[in-house]
């Protein structure tokens, strides 16, 4: 069999095709620890990846540095997935990383989504167990570690904004050993205690395994069975935890949930402002209307009325007097009726005619000769008056 | 009388007197009850007294509140 004789170039370039045909080889997750990590200018990554007995070669290019959620760093373990190939110029072969995760973060990945499926499956995540966040808190709750950023900028945002508003913090452990126990106590000592109207419980930003405490689930039952309602602000804008998916209202971050649980003050001034405003223009304007419409319904002037009500006398006067005189016409010529009637029954009328009375001296009317004796005296009435007489026989 | 009760009496005061349905009396009635809501409601949020507490372990085993130390001094 005859030996070959081949120039660098093509025996390194045959290698490169030999590992790039093997199928196992051109997509492969390695596990080990980074080592003479190296971030050129470029924006590419050269690092040594190791374990206890062997190194091997890698680089990530600037495009798949993009998908990085963490930054490498020597001593760091982790998982890195791509294809080893030969950098034919240099003759070295090497991984081509196209993912690289932490190792032992895939772990708490997996747990995470695990749990997120079962309390989700149990209801935590429900929206008719939301509560609403109160509009104007007087007492807010923070469970949070009592130092660090994410307490102080909860109690800058809420004192400005709000500065008639309570804040009361329950300094918790936020991470690390009892944790979970802390964050669960806290929660549940505002619940026994009604006191606060609304919590906010958080962190600041930290590492996947910095927030892990509220991926677990007491946290989540803890906030799931609060009666105050709870405002999650755990990490920064990208983290999401399993505290989030519970809590009644997720704020991206800790000063974002102070804006979110106190209203402001200077916003609700002007309103103010605004509604007595209101009262001043609805108040004038019902007295203009008023106004307008009494002038409508306005009596008559006095002087006006009285003149009426004269001249409403003077009729009735009138009519009074023409009723009265009538009276008196029809008086006048009832009386010449009934006289003229007397007339004639009168025995003046008789007498007129040349006859007389003869009466004695108690007034009797004689009315036979034989009443009259001799000698007496007696009246006799004439028409026109009486004349004394004598009986001579 | 709680804040957002004070607020929620002030916005209704309001409503009724700008509706024009009330009386005379009782429009006046209306507009002077929403100036004093108005102004408490203005005295509550200038409540500024900076109360913010920490709670801390008692003897007793209970929690008590004590002043948190000023955000300036931090």
């Amino acid at each position: 069999m005859e030996i070959r004789t081949a120039t660098v170039s093509q025996i390194n370039n045959y290698i490169k095709r030999v590992l790039d045909s093997n199928g196992i080889l051109n997509q492969i997750w390695v596990k080990g620890e980074i080592s003479n990590f190296k971030l050129h200018y470029s924006g590419h990554m050269y690092i040594t990846l190791k374990d206890e007995g062997s190194v091997l070669k890698a680089v990530m290019f600037k495009s798949a540095c993009r998908g990085l959620t963490f930054e490498p760093k020597d001593g760091m373990k982790v998982l890195a997935r791509g294809r080893i190939s030969v950098y034919e110029a240099s003759g070295a072969y090497q991984l081509y990383i196209e993912e690289m995760r932490q190792d032992g973060i895939g772990d708490l990945y997996a747990a995470f989504e695990k749990m997120k499926k079962r309390l989700g499956a149990e209801g935590l995540f429900d929206e008719r167990h939301k509560q609403p966040i109160p509009k104007f808190p007087e007492r807010v709750g923070v469970c949070t570690a009592s130092t660090g950023a994410a307490v102080r900028d909860i109690i800058n945002v809420i004192t400005r904004r709000y500065p008639c508003c309570e804040i009361i913090l329950y300094p918790t452990t936020v991470q690390g050993q009892g944790a979970v126990e802390s964050i669960v106590s806290a929660i549940e000592y505002f619940n026994q205690t009604s006191g606060a109207d609304v919590l906010i419980v958080g962190r600041g930003g930290g590492s996947i395994e910095d927030l892990w405490a509220f991926n677990e689930e007491k946290v989540a039952y803890a906030i799931y069975n609060s009666k105050i309602p709870i405002i999650s602000a755990v990490g920064h804008e990208t983290d999401f935890t399993i505290a989030d998916f519970v809590a009644d209202l997720r704020a991206p971050t800790p000063s974002a949930a102070a804006e979110i649980a106190v209203p402001s003050s200077a916003e609700l001034h002007s309103r103010i402002n605004m509604l007595s405003g209101k009262l001043y223009q609805s108040v004038s304007r019902l007295s203009q209307m008023r106004r307008l419409r009494l002038d409508a319904l306005k009596l008559k002037s006095p002087s006006e009325f009285i003149g009426e009500s004269y001249l409403k006398i003077d009729g009735f006067l009138k009519r009074l007097e023409n009723g009265a005189q009538l009276k008196i016409v029809n008086g006048k010529k009832e009386l010449y009726k009934l006289t003229g009637a007397l007339d004639a029954l009168s025995p003046l009328a008789v007498m007129a005619r040349g006859f007389a009375v003869a009466v004695d001296d108690s007034g009797s009317v004689m009315k036979s000769a034989a009443d009259i004796k001799q000698g007496s005296e007696f009246t006799l009435k004439l028409c026109d008056g009486d004349k004394r007489c004598k009986a001579i026989d | 009388m709680k804040f957002e009760e004070a607020m929620a009496q002030l916005e209704e005061t309001v409503k009724k007197l700008d509706s024009g349905s009330a009386s005379l009396e009782e429009s006046l009635e209306l507009f002077e009850k929403g100036i004093k809501l108005s102004k408490l409601c203005q005295k509550m949020l200038d409540d500024a007294e900076k109360r913010v507490s920490v709670l801390t372990s008692g003897e007793n085993g209970g929690m008590e509140k004590q002043t948190f130390p000023d955000i300036d001094e931090q």
